[in-house]
């Protein structure tokens, strides 16, 4: 009875919540004001029922005997199973790679142009996964390397004439160049004012690109920049699209490869020490400047790798295109998915550049949804999707049979 | 083995150290002890290079570190445990052994030593898939210390391992010093403001007061001293 009473009140306060944005529309043409309380019924209705239904499931499973498997933090075993066992991570694997392949043959090209965006935002995220993730330096201007990288490919195409495959690296080069510009004054920061001058940075970074006309074309952008070119043959959009596609995914994959061998290299473990405990990090002997440094410099250099397939992709450019929504959106990647997780950021940004996409349907209430869906995983899921997976150690005799 | 010279070292404005100077022998434990601000802490960050001093010379076996980077402090051997045990709340109990020998290459070595910390301290071979953060605050000080041996120090910094840990634990782990010193030939520089204990196990001991060494002398003579007996051991 208790708990009903309780899925009442949580009913009550989400009609109250959605009140201004589902119950209320002003309709600008006639300047009237429409209620429409059907919504709000379904919302409380909703809201009360699956409330109650949690709330039943969380005592089945209290009441439930605790297994204790004697090893302090409890997982649960599927999850067990999935990262750590490889006769059931590695179909998987291969599993996803083939979809990934095989996709632009089953959907069409709108579909597949929504895939490059948010396979943009995987490398990105994975980017910011190193500098926030692993290094624990909190990042609010991230999206400014990915500028960096656009518009390196877009200027550099533009006064020298170059292409997409010598801008590549160079982009990825010209971010990490920058991330060292911002990594030596903030050294010494830590949390609150270290965001704020990543906040800053990222701020100053568009404001300069908008107002340089001369050197930047300022708030007219950049446009007709050349896609992708492979071995100089006339591609058709369509073609283009793919290709980029191919290039993209490729591109992702790497950005996995190289940040999980990363995370457990020597580096990596630096890294996560310096995470852990700054001074105590200091104490073990790990040299703090180069560690932060290469972090921001690694970090950016993903994010200025990607601007430049940015650019390509979208053969414009413009500042806007570089706002601090921008380095939210990845940042929640980075948090969604897990801090330091490569599998939670790499779901994470998908699900984050193509829920929205894929929510039109509900159109006004899009952001709605996605919203709550981010508050519901934070509420359930604080860790992340996937909370970084700790490697286990067995001791050699339990692996016996192996050998 | 370690020797300090009219160390000064300030933050911003404030001196912390007024011209300290101090020495340790090989295979000695020596203790520093005084009261809360005295300078205790200033002087072990001063060692190993995390508050480097404004003024004097710090030698590590007779050459210079004053100047060093922290790092290459540690690379020199002298490994440290920060005030506050510090472990990585996170890692494994394992994890954490192996950040303390983060700058050593010998793998089968660094194994060969977590077997020898965790027989030095029974407890951590129980706890070794543990995440550090769960320890018990005696767990965690046994911990750190055997997270600093796991770079093989010839010189090993302790600040105040007795900070907040039950009088039985701080028995337990003074022992275990004691054990080092004795079987390994440790030297061990501790900081400490449980003078009592600190001065039962080390050789020698000094006092500092603001920022300045008072007393210098065998550590039986100090626990008799009527001064220290009188700040420090209560009558």
């Amino acid at each position: 009875m208790r708990l009903v009473g309780r899925s009442l009140l949580v009913g009550l306060w989400f009609m109250f919540l959605t009140l201004p944005l589902l119950a209320v529309r002003v309709n600008t043409i006639t300047e009237t004001v429409e209620w429409r309380w059907l919504n709000l019924v379904w919302v409380g209705l909703g809201t009360f029922i699956l409330s109650l239904a949690l709330a039943l499931w969380r005592q089945r499973s209290e009441s439930q005997p605790q297994r204790d498997d004697g090893e302090g933090d409890i997982t649960p075993r599927w999850r067990e199973r999935l990262f750590h066992d490889q006769t059931v991570y590695r179909p998987l694997l291969i599993m996803a790679l083939l979809a990934t392949l095989l996709l632009p043959w089953l959907v069409d090209i709108y579909q597949i142009n929504i895939l490059v965006l948010a396979l943009i935002f995987v490398v990105l995220g994975l980017g910011l996964n190193i500098i926030v993730g692993l290094a624990g330096l909190l990042d609010l201007g991230y999206i400014a390397f990915f500028a960096v990288g656009a518009y390196t490919y877009a200027l550099l195409n533009i006064n020298l004439d170059l292409g997409f495959w010598a801008a590549l690296p160079l982009g990825g080069l010209a971010g990490a160049f920058f991330g060292l510009l911002i990594g030596f004054p903030v050294l010494r920061l830590r949390g609150d004012y270290l965001a704020i001058v990543t906040l800053g940075f990222g701020s100053i970074v568009k404001i300069v690109i908008e107002n340089e006309d001369e050197l930047f074309y300022g708030a007219m952008g950049i446009a007709d920049i050349p896609r992708p070119g492979l071995l100089g043959l006339d591609l058709s959009l369509d073609q283009s699209t793919l290709y980029t596609y191919y290039l993209v995914v490729a591109l992702a994959l790497l950005a996995i490869f190289v940040t999980n061998r990363l995370k457990d290299s020597r580096l990596g473990r630096a890294w996560i020490a310096l995470r852990e405990d700054e001074i105590a990090a200091v104490a073990m002997g790990i040299d703090m400047a180069k560690c932060k440094l290469s972090a921001y410099a690694f970090g950016a250099f993903w994010a200025g790798l990607v601007g430049v397939l940015f650019a390509a992709r979208n053969t414009f450019i413009h500042p806007n295109s570089f706002t601090f929504a921008e380095s939210a959106l990845v940042l929640s990647m980075v948090v969604l998915g897990g801090m330091g997780s490569i599998v939670g950021v790499t779901l994470a940004a998908l699900i984050l550049v193509l829920l929205p996409e894929y929510l039109q349907g509900l159109a006004e209430y899009r952001m709605l949804v996605f919203g709550g869906v981010m508050v519901a995983m934070m509420v359930f899921r604080p860790h992340g999707l996937i909370s970084p997976s700790r490697r286990r150690y067995t001791r050699p005799q339990a692996q016996g049979e192996e050998g | 083995m370690l020797e300090l010279r009219n160390v000064s070292t300030f933050y911003g404005p404030i001196q912390a150290l007024k011209g300290i100077s101090l020495s340790v022998a090989t295979g000695e434990i020596v203790t520093l002890i005084g009261a809360n601000g005295a300078g205790k802490s200033t002087t072990l960050l001063s060692i190993s290079g995390v508050a480097p001093p404004k003024r004097g010379e710090i030698l590590f076996e007779g050459s210079p570190i004053h100047t060093l980077p922290a790092e290459k402090i540690v690379s020199l051997g002298v490994a440290q445990v920060p005030e506050g045990r510090r472990i990585f709340p996170q890692m494994s109990v394992r994890e954490n052994l192996e950040m303390g020998a983060y700058l050593r290459r010998d793998n089968a070595g660094v194994a060969r030593d977590v077997e020898k910390v965790c027989e030095l301290f029974p407890v951590l071979a129980q706890r070794r898939q543990q995440l550090g953060g769960t320890l018990s605050g005696g767990e965690q000080q046994m911990l750190a210390i055997g997270r600093a041996l796991m770079a093989r120090p010839r010189l090993l910094l302790l600040d105040e391992p007795s900070l907040g840990l039950a009088p039985l634990v701080i028995r337990q782990i003074f022992a275990t010093l004691q054990q080092l010193n004795r079987e390994e030939g440790m030297t061990i520089f501790l900081i400490e403001q449980n003078a009592h204990q600190a001065l039962k196990i080390a050789h020698r001991g000094y006092v500092i007061e603001n920022g300045v060494l008072t007393l210098s002398d065998k550590a039986q003579t100090l626990l008799d001293h009527p001064d220290v007996r009188r700040a420090y051991l209560g009558g």
